[in-house]
């Protein structure tokens, strides 16, 4: 891909997509979360044993934004865990091509947990792969694939990564 | 038997097993003592699948109890369960997680071994250049890798370190011997590995599956969407010794009434799923079983919630520490739809189960009370102090107390 002035301007709308939805997950605001996504997106987190091995189980698996919302609104009303908040530490974000409207994209990210007695930790360290499309008038994901680095969670994953 | 601690002193401090003292979850003599007595005692150890290494020289990796295994399956088909310590320094003589191979070779000082662990070549056996070498005594057929029996049942792989377990089948008795008939009725693929880590003994974790009576209240969404409520049909059924239990319950209603006078706090009804696909159960086990979660002491817990199939496997790691290993399956003949139909309902299990993640937090919750006063107890009346069967209801925790009576009698205590 040629770097062309358009291709800068491309690279720093994602770049500002990856870090609104580190600063919407980052600031509790995960009402919002759903909708920096396609009404029919795909939103998936497993580990890198599973991907490497092409093996398709997801810790998460929300197919569409609806399954997003799900997922919150358990999170607020249902799910029972000590109150914690995510830090995202996102770097090496590329776009990768551009393919009719759609655009791939990748990052890194880590994500550092600090619960509520005051306990701050690496939670989560990783890869995202992305498809990414204009809709409604601004970038949203199509498709966002978390790939944990690690096998192991520390007792459970509630907040989306 | 030699123990493994010297200066062993625990009595159990209540006249049955509804109480059980907090010690058993601090206590590091205990916890080493459980090494040698029930990991490597008359139990079966769940330790990988059939289908997880389907071809010769095919091996896997894993743990019973703090004991690293190799599990491998030799050129004539048979699977071994050998120690992962090479007989010389004591190196994992495999460090990675799985692969082929036709030998085992310990990389520290090129000791190799077969597929059934027998030690099969030494480096420099005999010196170089007439010097150094191996005394002319050395017994070479006797340092092998040590071996597990092993039987496999349905696919699972079991591995004990005693003479004195009885076949699974008898380990585990006839009616719970046939939920896994039940389950695992056609050859098994693996959707995919999770792995949680706990912050607790692993007996917290190992009791939690055993104890009915904490699903419907712990668990929020549960309830809510329908998946368990106690109104449901189903029971506990537990193995003759106690050791062993299967909690299931079924499609037939017995009411409402019951429910709403106990004013369950999970019972919202203005709460709805936007999307309910995930919910769906296709009947595919020719019942109405709609959950069923079975345990096989230790460490093995075989897994139905709708159409997500899984087993669990309790690695203790530490007397506070415990990984919990998911291996989520299907069945081989799953078309495409099933296969989406599991990933979609996989939402409810694993670290992020929308209906199994609170167990990865209550047992810490547990742990961090209990080490302040090891001495006073956990008390388990539900269900009064009998461990039996328990048809109709699952508001017991009869199969708990099953569970520390295996503990018992295992550990001598």
């Amino acid at each position: 891909m040629t770097t062309t002035e358009s291709d800068f301007a491309l690279r720093l709308r994602v770049e500002d997509l990856y870090s609104e939805y580190a600063h919407t997950i980052d600031d509790d605001r995960l009402e919002e979360w759903p909708d920096l996504f396609t009404d029919t997106a795909n939103y998936r987190v497993t580990t890198r044993e599973n991907y490497d091995n092409g093996l398709p189980l997801a810790m998460v698996y929300c197919d569409g934004r609806g399954m997003m919302a799900d997922r919150i609104s358990a999170l607020r009303t249902a799910n029972i865990f000590e109150p914690h908040v995510y830090c995202h530490m996102l770097s090496a974000v590329r776009v990768l091509a551009r393919e009719g409207g759609v655009i791939c994209a990748r990052s890194n990210f880590s994500v550092l947990r600090t619960m509520q007695e005051g306990e701050t930790m690496l939670f989560a360290v990783g890869r995202t792969f992305d498809k990414i499309v204009e809709d409604g008038g601004r970038l949203r994901f199509a498709e966002r694939l978390a790939v944990l680095d690690s096998r192991r969670v520390d007792t459970l994953l509630v907040i989306p990564v | 038997m030699s123990s493994a601690v010297a200066s062993f002193d625990f009595a159990w401090p209540h006249e049955d097993t509804s109480r059980a003292p907090f010690r058993v979850y601090t206590d590091p003599d205990l916890y080493a003592l459980e090494q040698e007595r029930i990991f490597q005692g008359p139990v079966w150890n769940f330790l990988a699948l059939t289908c997880e290494i389907p071809n010769p020289g095919d091996y896997k990796t894993t743990f019973a109890g703090d004991a690293p295994i190799i599990v491998a399956r030799a050129q004539d088909g048979s699977i071994n369960a050998l120690v992962n310590r090479c007989a010389h320094k004591g190196a994992l003589v495999c460090y990675k997680p799985k692969g082929n191979v036709r030998e085992f070779n310990c990389v520290y000082h090129n000791w190799t071994y077969d597929l059934a662990g027998n030690l099969t070549g030494i480096a420099f056996k005999k010196g170089v250049g007439g010097k150094g070498g191996l005394d002319a005594d050395f017994q070479q057929g006797e340092h092998g890798l040590q071996r597990l029996r092993v039987e496999v049942y349905n696919g699972l792989i079991f591995g004990t370190f005693s003479e004195k377990t009885p076949s699974f089948r008898d380990y585990i008795g006839a009616e719970l011997a046939s939920n896994i008939d039940r389950v695992f009725i056609k050859p098994l693929k693996v959707v995919g590995y999770h792995c949680q880590v706990l912050p607790n003994n692993w007996k917290l974790y190992a009791e939690n599956n055993k104890d009915s009576y904490h699903a419907s209240l712990l668990h929020v969404f549960h309830n809510t969407f329908g998946v368990v409520r106690p109104n449901m049909g189903g029971g506990v059924k537990i193995s003759d010794d106690g050791w062993h239990h299967l909690s299931y319950t079924q499609r037939e209603s017995l009411g409402d009434e019951v429910v709403a006078k106990e004013k369950v706090r999970s019972l919202q009804e203005q709460y709805k799923l936007n999307d309910v696909t995930m919910m769906e159960h296709k009947l595919e086990l020719g019942d109405q079983i709609t959950n069923a979660i079975q345990t096989v002491f230790p460490s093995l817990v075989v897994q139905q919630i709708l159409n997500a199939l899984a087993v669990r496997q309790i690695q203790p790691k530490g007397v506070d520490r415990t990984e919990l290993v998911w291996t989520i399956l299907g069945f081989e003949d799953d078309d495409a739809s099933m296969q989406e139909l599991r990933l979609k309902v996989n939402n409810l299990v694993g670290p992020a189960g929308l209906i199994s993640m609170e167990d990865g937090c209550v047992g810490g919750w547990v742990q961090r009370a209990a080490k302040a006063d090891p001495d006073a107890m956990t008390i388990m009346p539900m269900g009064g102090k009998n461990i039996e069967a328990s048809l109709g209801s699952r508001v017991t925790e009869a199969a708990v107390r099953g569970f520390w009576k295996g503990w018992r009698e295992c550990m001598g205590v």
